[in-house]
């Protein structure tokens, strides 16, 4: 479904990735894990044009889209849950949800979503009049999931969902991923919670300064001394 | 006496407030000051003068064709002077903003020529300068009428517009987190077009309405109307659309004031020692934003 080839990528002079290659099948949860600065969130980034490639590839359902502008790649089934959520705090519950549908025209199905939504995160229901700036974190993180959602994406890529939440809010996160995938979304999640992730992915990749390290099923991952010690904090 | 100061500068600041939307706009989506913003309200009124006498066309007519002008002078604007800079640092952006400011000045200057010109007043509808209404020694003309309802009329549509529509929603979705609203599937330089595009409708509303309201109109005529509404933009908070508009209209009104009761020759003093009165014990302007943003 979506393949990166070797993907390069600087901000400024830094190079931030050195040659990423991964891909990710119909289907399924992938998980990408690796500690602070390894190259995780510019991954997606670049997969949503938002950083730039400099060399290699990116192909989405056949398609080549490395230098497809953002708001296509949004368009063509991609969307994403940014790191630190994102949510637009002047704009209502409601309205957060209806930007994330911005490129719908079918008013009918939007309003279904809304309500899946709602469904999804009662919680932002009753909040649905308020501005998300108020929202609390983890209330933000439902708003962004499901603001993302709201497009229908094929691919959903998630950026660190667990960050600065409390572990039952992040069970209650991680839980509605696996919903979500279950729904037929497919699914790349970004965390550094590689304990939690590599539990309900797939497969999973390990980065590490802009390069994958490791590869392979999820459970498998789990299981090497080397993750173990590196990111799951066993001796 | 006040009464009829209160009116004049309500009507002056109403057109103030027409103009400030537009910069807070701008600067809202893309935190660029447009200094070339009040050229767009000079040309507005050059090209309705230039349809009435050139094309013939009748006054509300030639209003509609120098609007439609307008929005192309400004998306134009956006699109060959700031669009290569997006990325540059807000310094050059500004600078080129400056330049092209003097530049559109001085097209005009080669267009209609350095002196003032009256408003054809023939083409104007004849009741303008009659007036709508005594009471004692105040007095109201069909034209100031007509300006407050152009400017409230078009003030409930931008408020709207803002705040009801989807193209709205995703300027303010802009305004909020860039990179956010492109992850939404927004196209940015779309909605920073139709930022342009709104401004410059404003603006050159403003300027036709100047131009009729004092009779003249000249090439550099937009630099002090700028000066002055960028100067209300920031009295009411930069990036805040109802701020613009409270701003102008209390920039119009203490401008009328100060030249009715301290001096004429120190309208502009008073209007901005008021200005830096507001920005000196509220930095962010009367209505300056404080978003909330617990997390």
């Amino acid at each position: 479904m979506l393949e990166l080839r070797d993907v390069q990528a600087y901000y400024g002079n830094i190079q931030a990735l050195k040659g990423i290659s991964l891909n990710v099948q119909v289907g399924e949860i992938v998980t990408l894990v690796g500690s602070n600065g390894a190259g995780k969130s510019t991954t997606l980034m670049t997969i949503s044009s938002v950083v730039p490639v400099r060399s290699g590839s990116i192909t989405f359902l056949g398609k080549d889209i490395t230098k497809v502008a953002t708001d296509k790649v949004v368009s063509m089934g991609i969307t994403q849950v940014p790191e630190g959520r994102m949510i637009f705090p002047a704009l209502t519950v409601l309205e957060n949800l209806r930007m994330g549908g911005y490129l719908r025209k079918d008013k009918a199905g939007l309003k279904e979503d809304e309500e899946r939504a709602f469904e999804m995160f009662p919680i932002l229901k009753e909040r649905r009049k308020q501005y998300g700036g108020t929202l609390s974190g983890g209330e933000q993180q439902m708003l962004a999931i499901g603001r993302a959602l709201m497009a229908r994406p094929k691919l959903l890529l998630l950026d660190e969902p667990s960050l600065g939440l409390a572990p039952i809010v992040v069970e209650n996160i991680f839980d509605v991923i696996v919903q979500i995938n279950k729904e037929g979304t497919t699914v790349l999640l970004v965390e550094q919670n590689a304990q939690m992730a590599l539990q309900i992915a797939h497969r999973g990749y390990v980065l590490e300064t802009g390069l994958v390290t490791m590869s392979g099923k999820a459970s498998d991952l789990l299981e090497d001394p080397k993750v173990q010690t590196a990111y799951l904090g066993m001796d | 006496m006040l009464e009829q100061q209160l009116i004049n500068g309500l009507t002056l600041g109403l057109i103030y407030a027409l103009i400030a939307v537009g910069y807070t706009m701008v600067y809202g989506v893309i935190q660029l000051i447009n200094f070339a913003h009040g050229e767009i309200y000079m040309l507005g009124a050059f090209f309705c003068v230039t349809f009435i006498t050139a094309a013939g066309l009748p006054f509300y007519a030639a209003i509609f064709m120098a609007i439609l002008c307008c929005i192309l002078c400004g998306i134009l604007l956006d699109i060959i002077a700031y669009r290569p800079l997006r990325k540059a640092p807000r310094l050059a952006a500004l600078i080129t903003a400056i330049g092209m400011s003097i530049f559109l000045q001085n097209v005009a200057l080669m267009i209609w020529g350095s002196r003032s010109r009256p408003f054809p007043q023939t083409a104007l509808p004849p009741f303008f300068r009659e007036k709508a209404l005594v009471l004692g020694d105040v007095s109201l003309t069909w034209l100031q009428l007509f300006i407050f309802a152009v400017a409230i009329i078009m003030m409930i549509g931008l408020y709207l517009t803002i705040n009801k529509t989807r193209i709205g929603t995703a300027m303010r979705a802009l305004a909020q987190n860039k990179t956010a609203a492109s992850l939404m599937g927004i196209n940015v330089n779309y909605v920073i077009s139709f930022t342009f595009a709104l401004g410059s409708a404003m603006g050159a509303v403003a300027g036709i309405l100047v131009s009729v309201y004092y009779n003249t109109l000249y090439p550099t005529m937009g630099y002090t109307a700028g000066v002055k509404a960028f100067a209300a933009a920031v009295l009411g908070g930069i990036g805040s659309v109802p701020g613009a508009m409270v701003g102008g209209v209390v920039l119009g009104v203490a401008e009328t004031l100060g030249a009715g009761y301290v001096s004429s020759l120190y309208r502009d003093g008073v209007a901005y020692a008021v200005m830096i009165a507001v920005i000196i014990f509220r930095p962010s302007g009367i209505l300056g934003k404080s978003v909330i943003d617990k997390a």
